[in-house]
């Protein structure tokens, strides 16, 4: 892992409460790629998603730690978030649009599609029993000041 | 969230004031209900004027007040939302049936 410039590890128990405290915590720091105002939200809104159903669907609101493993190499941002909770059957069902194993509480089923939309690569591996980790990617395009930003975070290490 | 009825025009105004998550839907939700049986508007406005943050849970919370006020005679529309919430909104297809209208900050 030559290439990596920065990581970092993040766990926290499974409530919905600390969904803000982690995407907050993963675009403060995503904010060294200098990201767009855009770009930023739909990180946030990504890791909401993973982040919603680890809780609600992995350890079904059940008390479980969720895990979160941020990396950046070069420019793209490598979010891995998972959990020890129930897996998911068939993950392709799951990633359909509005697709809901919880349709009475309102859940809309657009997770995966959004996580899939506003982020550049999703990837989830499943054990049924095991858990679940769901691997985003996104390179933040180059804005003027990325690599003044890149040499300021390796320039204060 | 914070409402306002306007008896005339039988509008209920709904302004959120909070980010839209699975941990802040569920009390909005119940909120939003109380005050669509009680007043039983022929139009809900949501305000998304101080919502900085919504994802695909904010989507069950329009569409499951769409089924109601509808329900009960009236319709839905959305105002001031930013453009992060508006691409949430565009994915689900959630914009083919509720409209996105103009709000501006009401006297009274």
């Amino acid at each position: 892992m030559n290439n990596l410039n920065n990581e970092m590890k993040l766990e926290f128990l499974s409530k919905s409460s600390n969904e803000a405290f982690a995407r907050i915590t993963v675009a403060a720091f995503a904010a060294q790629l200098d990201p767009t105002i855009e770009e930023l939200a739909d990180i946030k809104t990504a890791v909401s998603e993973a982040v919603t159903n680890a809780i609600i669907h992995g350890y079904e609101e059940k008390k479980g730690i969720v895990k979160i493993r941020c990396q950046i190499i070069n420019e793209e941002l490598i979010i891995e978030i998972s959990d020890n909770g129930q897996g998911i059957e068939n993950i392709e069902l799951a990633k359909q649009p509005l697709y809901t194993t919880k349709p009475n509480l309102e859940r809309s089923g657009m997770g995966f599609t959004i996580m899939e939309s506003f982020m550049d690569e999703i990837e989830i591996e499943s054990i049924v029993g095991m858990g679940t980790k769901v691997t985003m990617k996104k390179t933040i395009k180059n804005n003027s000041e990325t690599e003044d930003a890149l040499q300021f975070a390796t320039s204060c290490d | 969230m914070e409402s306002k009825y306007y008896n005339e025009e039988k509008l209920l105004i709904l302004k959120l004031t909070e980010e839209i998550d699975e941990c802040t839907v569920q009390k909005i939700r119940r909120k939003a209900d109380y005050e669509i049986e009680r007043y039983m508007p022929r139009k809900v406005i949501f305000d998304f004027n101080s919502v900085t943050f919504m994802d695909s849970a904010g989507i069950g919370l329009i569409i499951g007040r769409y089924r109601i006020a509808n329900m009960l005679g009236g319709t839905v529309e959305i105002a001031n939302v930013t453009d992060s919430i508006k691409k949430v909104l565009e994915l689900s297809g959630l914009l083919k049936i509720i409209k996105i209208t103009e709000l501006e900050e009401m006297a009274g």
